[in-house]
């Protein structure tokens, strides 16, 4: 558990998890595209299959809150409980059970992000050196990815909305970081700070910081898109895909950054800088003072 | 001392070149030997002055490329995520110095860290002189200069981190255009003056350049001046000291300024060098490059000022949202009063007391031995109480950092520190006051029957007594330097004519507060016949507590 | 500059005494050693200058002192070394983050070293090898004394007296008089600094963008996103729970942008039509539950531009004024007194969102002025 932890705070962990989840993708497609009738209909098949898989773990894991027909639940006095799924999107989905919000685990002020439940873990690590161990993970891992597609297609199928971006949508390489830039500093630095170190809302709930690698470019792009819990909603046609892989760019590219001056102090500004020069600036400065007044050490007089 | 031999030719030509010239040598001579005396409390005041000194070379250094202008330019320099971006001079610039210029991230940093440091030190030193009654007469110009120091540096110091014209910096001046534009009647006028129009370019980009003149010329000009009066002032009078064996209030006992206090002086300035450089090599400060460039319509989570500006920060964020709108006049008591009067009090307060303090005791003799705290438990209460004002406000402009890291909510926040910077003080007075006159009754309890030695002695009856031996000199000199109870009020003069200010309430508050600063006093005395006793038969000392 | 006319004499108490004690031990405390009664021997100290010190261990202290001193120089020899080797990095000398980073470790550190080395050798030297004690001298009176001062305050009248300006009453006011205007001067020098804040900030770039559109025949001016300058449909914004930022269109064309924009800034909210409460005479001022608020804050000024679409807050990072997106944006908490200004919004013929007039108040911190 303690190598798993490890190796997902690589920093390449996050790319790994992205690649290895496009091969996945591509794998499953390549062995579903059609190309002859009978193909199509061992898609269609195929596809019922799937479509029961996500319903069926729907009513497991997402039901006993969202209701048998994802239409939300309210408590007594009519307050909703949790909202209605219909309409949602795969995006929406995709972004709350890869983020492990969902299935919450307890009501707070804000659903915290965790490791995902393991039948959606897409980022459990593959490369064991014992083959057997690699290939037993691989697959866990690929029935992760089908689960969490099949999830979505099914929430999707339900009534529509935002669907999951493509790799190429949400690649960091092809964005323009100074545009990204200023559309983050004007519209989300004020809540996730200037890097995306993340910061507070109020009664209690909080941007949570985008500078951590296992914030994939997908969940971002997510994120931005269907607006989870109290974060607005930036649709595309308010802010473009264009505009939106920009700001990916700008969040990737600087979190991957160094810190030319030394250590970051957390990157989070002038009050880390303030306690740094108290703590430790006045702190040896004293313990330099304390040394040169001290009483002289006697042992070195002739006695 | 006692050597004949003579300096050689490099030492004696040029001082004989100059007293030829100057008669300096008189000077050099009376002074060689100026006696400092050694406490590393006393060494606050010299990482402020070391820090200055190296703000004044890193600052220099800066000025050789900074470009204080707000004339736009697009960025096509080496940082790659702002190419194409527009954006100032004065902001293009630093991103010059801090990733093309040679040293220049390095001493942007230092620089930055020195004026932390300085500030840092400048405090810790005031609250040291504060806390040792070290202010008292012949030395409360000193005081003073030191808390215009202070204030001068929070002005340098918000003018100097405005400068670079990044995200932050341009909060900061949206912040100060606010609170000027709050101020009753000129309010507008001041902004207009200030930006040369409306915020942030004016008419022709004037803010940066006037704040740069400011930065670099005027401001540092009257901190040296005020620096240089300070230290002469120090020098004329001679330190203050600590009580100890020996130690009175007409002399001083400590080292000789050559060779002993000069090398011990000089090791600190490359203590205070070496400190700021490490910070800067290992401790990023003000990264601008990742704030952007200023921009009216962007904002960051966590906007804060460097911490000295926190203050003023915190008190804006607790106070309730009080205006006034009258006669077709607006009045923002939510902006005014946090502005005003948080810092008011404590800076308006410190200036004043000195000469409180001397009105209300009536003492206006010559102090050159310092006081322990524990030995004026009010003033002590009072400086523990500011600091209490100070640190929660301060903490009170770190809120949301506070909301974020601990995940309680914001309003909560806010609410415990409207009520906390009222009742913190007064609880932080109360319980130092306590403090204080407890330890003065254990300094009591020494002088009485001596120190506890840890020692269970038997008698021949079959009882157990703890050991106490009496106090060391040094000790008894440190715990006798208590001044019990000062000299009552003169209610008239020696041929019986009321003392001015004596009657009226101002005289009965002055009786009254000249009460309360000794009621509760613990004398602190020597009992010669203990001691004697102690020496003869220590054994037969009882265990009292 | 002061006299030091006291003695030098040496001084046998404080350090003397307390040698034989352990100097760690406070009052309090048991002393070590187990030692009981005081001793009231005083040490005979040998430490004044030139006293003899363990010479074995002046050397020791010597070589070390030494070695921190060569490291100094070594560490100074290596900053300049760093500086020639930072240049080298890119093909033009050092340009970009990761030069700078090397070369800021690079320099740093070798100037850490050096002077810390330095600060460390010149410490142990003055503590190890300087024999000098601790001395006394007597403080002397500050105070001139009341026969310096008499005769001060003679010469001072004498002085008053040759010049004639207590007996000439009108030298002296006609120096006043002269003296006074050249107190004011500067004072009046000063006014150029700015312009008078006339009506400057009772009106944004808006208002002149929706006359100029008026004139033009169009309904009003377009908002454009602030960054793309993309103007958007009300289709394009009709998600519940969108926010952005926006600007008047042509903004970035007006003489002076950066002020304009300084005032101009908006927000634009989709807040859910059912929630919507629109503030008495405004109910046309917004479009479906889309509503504009000036994006700077009533209270000093900081855009307040975090919007929690749960529960329609609108927040200011800098002093957390908080306004009620739904209802006005009235102030719930914090320190602004006054709710966000509202733009008034429309749709045009195309289906963009636009502004049909400027805020109905001045936007950002009030003024004296403002009523």
């Amino acid at each position: 558990m303690k190598r798993f932890t490890a190796w997902r705070r690589r920093p390449w962990a996050g790319y790994a998890v992205v690649l290895a989840a496009l091969a996945a993708i591509g794998v499953i497609y390549a062995g579903l595209s059609p190309r002859t009738d009978r193909a199509e209909a061992a898609h269609s098949a195929q596809a019922a299959a799937d479509l029961a898989n996500g319903r069926q773990l729907y009513n497991k894991n997402c039901a006993s809150c969202h209701g048998p027909n994802a239409e939300g639940t309210k408590d007594a006095e009519g307050r909703p409980l949790a909202p209605s799924l219909i309409g949602v999107g795969a995006a929406s989905v995709d972004f709350q059970v890869s983020t492990g919000r969902m299935p919450a685990m307890n009501p707070g002020a804000q659903v915290p992000r965790k490791e995902p439940i393991p039948e959606f873990n897409t980022n459990i690590p593959t490369d064991y050196h014992d083959p057997k161990q690699r290939e037993k993970a691989e697959k866990q891992k690929a029935q992760a990815e089908k689960n969490l597609a099949d999830l979505r297609n099914y929430i999707q199928s339900l009534g529509g909305g935002p669907e999951v971006p493509s790799a190429e949508m949400v690649d960091p390489d092809s964005g323009d970081v100074a545009l990204g830039g200023k559309l983050f500093r004007t519209n989300c630095a004020q809540c996730h700070n200037f890097v995306g170190s993340g910061g507070a809302l109020t009664g209690g709930k909080y941007a949570p910081p985008l500078s951590n690698s296992d914030v994939t470019p997908t969940q971002i792009y997510e994120a931005m898109l269907t607006g989870p819990q109290a974060m607005p909603v930036f649709n595309d046609t308010t802010l473009t895909p264009e505009q939106k892989k920009a700001i990916i760019a700008y969040v990737v590219k600087t979190r991957e950054e160094p810190n030319p001056g030394g250590n970051g102090l957390g990157r989070i500004g002038p009050v880390a800088e303030g306690l740094t020069g108290w703590l430790v600036g006045l702190s040896m400065m004293v313990l330099a003072a304390m040394w040169l007044t001290a009483k002289k050490p006697k042992k070195l007089k002739k006695s | 001392m006692s050597t004949q031999s003579t300096p050689p030719k490099a030492v004696s030509g040029p001082l004989n070149f100059l007293d030829d010239r100057l008669g300096s040598t008189t000077f050099f001579r009376r002074n060689m030997k100026k006696v400092f005396p050694d406490h590393w409390s006393f060494m606050l005041g010299e990482i402020a002055l070391y820090s200055f000194v190296i703000l004044l070379l890193t600052g220099t250094f800066l000025t050789l490329w900074f470009q204080p202008s707000m004339h736009e330019v697009v960025y096509e320099g080496s940082y790659t995520k702002l190419r194409g971006v527009v954006m100032s001079e004065a902001y293009a610039s630093t991103l010059h110095i801090s990733f093309d210029v040679r040293g220049g991230l390095l001493m942007r940093q230092i620089h930055h860290w020195a004026a932390i440091l300085f500030m840092c030190a400048i405090a810790a030193h005031m609250l040291r002189v504060f806390f040792t009654g070290a202010y008292r007469k012949p030395r409360e110009l000193n005081w003073l200069i030191g808390i215009g120091l202070f204030t001068l540096g929070m002005v340098e110091g918000l003018f100097g981190y405005s400068l670079p014209d990044d995200l932050l910096s341009g909060t900061g001046l949206r912040i100060t255009q606010g609170v000027a534009e709050a101020i009753p009647v000129v309010g507008t006028y001041i902004y207009m003056f200030l930006f040369g129009g409306e915020f942030p370019h004016g008419t022709h980009g004037e803010i940066i350049p006037r704040l740069f003149t400011l930065h670099v010329l005027l401001i540092p000009g009257v901190i040296l001046a005020l620096i240089t009066a300070h230290m002469m002032i120090m020098w004329h009078q001679k330190h203050t000291q600590m009580p100890g064996p020996g130690r009175t209030n007409d002399n001083v006992v400590g080292y000789p300024f050559y060779p002993v206090f000069m090398a011990k002086t000089g090791a600190y300035f490359l203590f205070t060098f070496g400190v700021i450089a490490l910070l800067a090599t290992f401790a990023q400060i003000n990264p601008i490059w990742m704030y952007g460039p200023y921009d009216p319509g962007a904002i960051s989570a966590g906007s804060q000022p460097d911490w000295y500006m926190g203050v003023l920060e915190g008190s804006l964020r607790i106070m309730p949202n009080w205006e006034t709108t009258a006669f077709g006049h607006t009045i923002s008591w939510n902006v005014l009063i946090p502005a005003l009067v948080p810092l008011g009090l404590v800076f308006g307060g410190a200036a004043l007391w000195p000469f409180l303090e001397q009105w209300i005791t009536g003492d206006k003799r010559h102090h050159h031995l310092v006081e322990r705290p524990r030995n004026a438990p009010v003033r002590t209460g009072v400086g523990m109480a500011a600091i209490t004002f100070y640190g929660l406000l301060w903490l009170a402009g770190a809120n949301d950092v506070i909301a974020e890291r601990f995940h309680v909510s914001l309003f909560a926040t806010t609410w415990f520190f409207r009520f906390a910077i009222f009742i913190g003080p007064v609880l932080a007075f109360v319980v130092t006051k306590r403090i204080c006159l407890g330890l003065q009754r254990k300094d009591a309890a020494v002088m009485h029957h001596g120190v506890e030695a840890g020692i269970i002695m038997m008698s021949p009856e079959g009882g157990f007594s703890e050991k106490h031996e009496p106090p060391t000199e040094e000790e008894r000199a440190v715990i006798l330097s208590k001044e019990n109870k000062s000299p009552a009020l003169r209610t008239a003069d020696d041929n019986g004519i009321p003392a001015p200010g004596a009657k009226g309430p101002l005289g009965h508050l002055r009786g009254r507060l000249h009460r309360y600063w000794t009621f509760d006093d613990i004398p602190v005395e020597e009992h010669d016949h203990e001691e004697h006793a102690e020496v003869d038969e220590g054994a037969r000392k009882e265990l009292t507590h | 500059m002061s006299d030091n006319t006291g003695s030098n004499e040496p001084m046998e108490s404080g350090d003397a005494v307390r040698k034989e004690q352990s100097p760690k031990r406070k009052v309090g405390t048991p002393a070590q050693g187990g030692r009981l009664l005081a001793t009231d021997e005083s040490e005979p100290a040998p430490q004044g200058a030139g006293a003899k010190l363990d010479e074995a261990a002046a050397k020791r202290a010597e070589r070390v002192v030494a070695a921190l001193f060569l490291l100094a120089a070594l560490a100074s020899v290596g900053f300049i070394a760093a500086y020639v080797w930072s240049g080298t990095q890119g093909p033009d000398g050092m340009h970009g983050i990761d030069d700078a980073r090397a070369s800021n470790y690079a320099l740093g550190a070798c100037m850490t070293v050096a002077m810390l080395a330095m600060a460390v050798g010149v410490t142990i030297w003055v503590r190890r090898l300087m024999t000098s004690k601790q001395i006394v001298q007597q403080r002397g009176e500050l105070p001139s004394g009341e026969a310096t001062r008499a005769e001060f305050e003679a010469a001072f009248m004498e002085g008053a007296e040759d010049s004639g300006i207590t007996k000439r009453p009108l030298l002296r006011r006609t120096l006043l008089l002269a003296a006074a205007p050249l107190g004011l001067a500067p004072l009046v020098l000063l006014r150029d600094l700015g312009p008078l804040p006339e009506k400057r900030l009772r009106h944004t770039f808006w208002g002149e963008a929706v006359k100029q559109a008026k004139a033009q025949g169009k309904q009003g001016v377009r908002l454009v996103v602030d960054g793309t300058n993309r103007p958007l449909r009300v289709s394009d914004f009709a998600t519940p729970g969108s926010m952005i930022t926006v600007v008047p269109e042509g903004i970035d064309k007006s003489p002076h942008a950066m002020n304009e924009i300084a005032k101009a800034v908006t927000i634009l909210i989709n807040v859910p039509a059912e929630k919507f409460k629109p503030v008495k005479g405004r109910e046309n001022w917004h479009v479906n539950g889309i509503v504009a608020y000036s994006k700077i804050c009533t209270h000093v000024g900081c855009p307040a531009a975090l919007y929690e679409q749960t529960t329609h807050h609108i927040l200011c990072p800098c002093h957390q004024s908080t306004f009620d997106a739904t209802d006005g944006a009235k102030v719930i908490f914090g320190p602004a007194a006054r709710p966000l200004p509202q733009l008034p919004l429309s749709v045009d013929n195309e289906g963009y969102l636009i502004a049909t007039g400027d805020f109905p108040e001045p936007v950002g911190p009030s003024f004296w002025e403002r009523g």
